[in-house]
């Protein structure tokens, strides 16, 4: 088990490393900031002076390892636009993203899994028929026209809801709702095949031989073991969200990380990419390997099939 | 990432519900192929077979396929004619619409069809490029990651690895933003998120294919690796690479239109659909059709490609035809 938890963070560190060094890479191949970043008028010995001063006449390696060392201590550098630590903007904004994941989440939990569930326990039923079509249709529907429909319906004509921002209850309902659909069609489409798989295995037999409810037999035998693979997909996008939530935090005016990138990315405020790009990737990672470890934790086979 | 084959791929967003991995014990558990027309097929049965294969989301696909190909014919504007006269006209069936612009126009008076019709031309072109090379690429890499294993296969899948453990939408983004958002950038891009997916499916289908009976009697027959992989593995590898091709360009157009709608894809005048959806934004509570229209063509496409994918697979993994 120790070595098991060792391997894995250590795998953890070589996967930051490799995102700090494909961010380090997209930030030297995208051009010389002397040229970006002063203004053409700036001659050449500006030029040198400044590439000094930040240390870019150095070699990549070099470049590389003191870039390595500024991230490990969550320096960014400031913000072009206001003028402040990069990482603290980006977290300023921490909450909003959370509370959009976390309710678009409970939302499709909430109505995807039951969707799965019952989808699978009468496959090829017509329940099971309509569920995989309102899947299809929810993989196939883009987030921001979804977003803007509704915008055009809740909004405009119906007034129920403010058209964007943040603020109240009432601002959250419809970036939550679209976001969640989408998580709710992946959630259902996964639970139905996972319990599937579950439904057919002996211990179910057994089970329904025993004399159990469908009810008792569907819950803890066959849901139970089919939902590690569902928790790991609800894992994975707690921390694709926290920065992929973009474009339906673009199309509601959420103020939360997504929206920040892209502002900054209009503003080419760099410091400010590049601190939101490294923050959601490292926690996605961290997500990852706690999911993994607590697998490790729940089901003892993992820690030795891969090593 | 070290996460269980079958959970990452709906983790990554890979449409297929269940990785052909071969499971123990599972005497079907083996790769999948299932070829048109057996020796004892009546010409009608092929018929069928082939249209089960092809189902509504084909012909849809080829109908959007063709519209896009016969978009300079069909479209009754040419691309770049404008009319400030006729701004924000209604399509037909509202009251104010007239036949001159049977789905409206947009705020500089340009014809709304013609740009959809146009903007097929881009959206599939670049979602198609991307799918084919990427599954050129993800498919190469996957017979040797399958195949020769050892070193190549540590290192190709390390790569996926990381590629997989970055929010993709974001990377996206910022490699947009820091270079140009050029067409060829877009491709990129796209390739980027795609390979990966190629590159996996195919390991482990060339993983088990490796180890059945032919290739085993091939490789007993002293058959050179070369022609073992081409000869013997590689037709395994058709089947499931056409069923993804085709969940993958329906990603790829969601994926597209999203940069293109946040202003990262293609750029303006060249019309897309992600991108007239974005131009119509602001007009969402009076002029709804800019955005709902070009929004509803996507809809439709990619709906047609999922559903192609799924009767592709239906068709060609006998796993799933019993029923």
């Amino acid at each position: 088990m120790c070595r098991y938890v060792v391997g894995r963070v250590l795998q953890a560190v070589v996967a930051l490393l490799g995102v700090t060094c494909v961010v380090f890479l997209l930030v030297s191949l995208s051009g010389d900031p002397a040229f970006i970043l002063l203004t053409p008028e700036a001659g050449e010995e500006q030029r040198a002076a400044f590439r000094e001063l930040y240390g870019l006449d150095q070699p990549l390696p070099v470049q590389y390892a003191r870039y390595v060392s500024h991230v490990a201590r969550g320096d960014f550098g400031s913000s072009f636009a206001f003028n402040r630590p990069a990482i603290q903007v980006v977290l300023e904004r921490l909450p909003a993203t959370l509370l959009l994941t976390a309710t678009a989440i409970a939302l499709g939990v909430v109505v995807g899994m039951p969707a799965g569930v019952a989808a699978a326990s009468k496959a090829s039923g017509p329940l099971d028929r309509l569920v995989m079509a309102l899947v299809l249709l929810g993989q196939s529907v883009p987030t921001f026209w979804l977003g803007l429909l509704m915008i055009r319906i809740f909004a405009v004509n119906l007034r129920l809801v403010p058209v964007s921002g943040h603020g109240t209850v009432l601002h959250l309902v419809m970036p939550a709702v679209a976001l969640g659909l989408y998580l709710a069609a992946l959630l259902a489409r996964l639970t139905r095949s996972e319990m599937l798989e579950a439904l057919a295995q002996d211990y179910v037999r057994t089970a329904r031989a025993k004399g159990l409810s469908e009810r008792v037999v569907t819950v803890a035998h066959a849901l139970k073991n089919a939902l590690l693979p569902i928790v790991t997909l609800i894992g994975l996008q707690l921390g694709a969200l926290l920065g992929g939530a973009v474009v339906t935090e673009t199309v509601f005016a959420w103020p939360g990380i997504g929206s920040l990138v892209l502002d900054a990315i209009l503003r080419k405020d760099y410091p400010v990419v590049l601190a939101a790009v490294e923050f959601v990737a490292a926690a996605f990672i961290v997500i990852n390997v706690a999911l993994d470890l607590l697998y490790g934790y729940l089901d003892p086979r993992l820690r030795t099939a891969r090593t | 990432m070290r996460v269980p084959q079958e959970w990452s791929a709906a983790s990554s967003g890979e449409r297929t519900e269940r990785d052909p991995e071969p499971r123990p014990g599972s005497p079907g558990g083996r790769a999948s192929v299932g070829g048109l027309g057996g020796p004892f097929e009546a010409p009608h049965e092929i018929g069928l077979r082939v249209w089960r294969a092809v189902g509504p989301g084909g012909v849809v696909v080829a109908a959007v396929v063709l519209l896009a190909l016969l978009a300079p014919v069909l479209a009754p504007h040419s691309l770049g004619a404008f009319d400030l006269t006729h701004r924000l006209t209604p399509p037909i069936w509202d009251a104010r619409g007239d036949w001159t612009h049977p789905l409206g126009t947009d705020t500089l008076g340009r014809d709304v069809l013609s740009r959809i019709l146009h903007g097929a031309r881009t959206s599939l072109g670049i979602a198609g490029a991307a799918v084919l090379l990427a599954g050129a690429l993800g498919i190469l890499l996957g017979l040797l990651s399958g195949y020769a294993g050892s070193w190549a296969d540590g290192v190709i899948m390390r790569l996926a690895e990381i590629q997989l453990s970055f929010p993709y939408l974001l990377l996206a983004i910022a490699v947009m933003a820091l270079f140009k958002p050029s067409l060829v950038n877009l491709i990129v891009v796209l390739v980027l998120r795609s390979w990966v997916v190629y590159a996996r499916l195919i390991r482990v289908v060339t993983l088990s294919a490796r180890e059945r009976e032919f290739v085993v009697a091939a490789r007993a027959l002293g058959g050179r690796a070369a022609r073992i992989l081409f000869r013997h593995i590689a037709p395994n590898v058709v089947g499931p690479s056409i069923v993804v091709s085709s969940f993958q360009l329906a990603e790829l157009i969601i994926v597209e239109s999203s940069l293109s709608f946040l202003g990262l894809g293609v750029q303006p005048p060249t019309p897309s659909w992600g991108g007239m959806v974005s131009e119509g934004r602001d007009y969402v509570g009076s002029a709804w059709w800019i955005s709902a229209l070009p929004g509803l063509a996507i809809v439709v496409t990619v709906l047609g490609a999922n559903l192609f994918g799924d009767a592709l697979r239906r068709s060609l993994d006998p796993r799933l035809r019993v029923s």
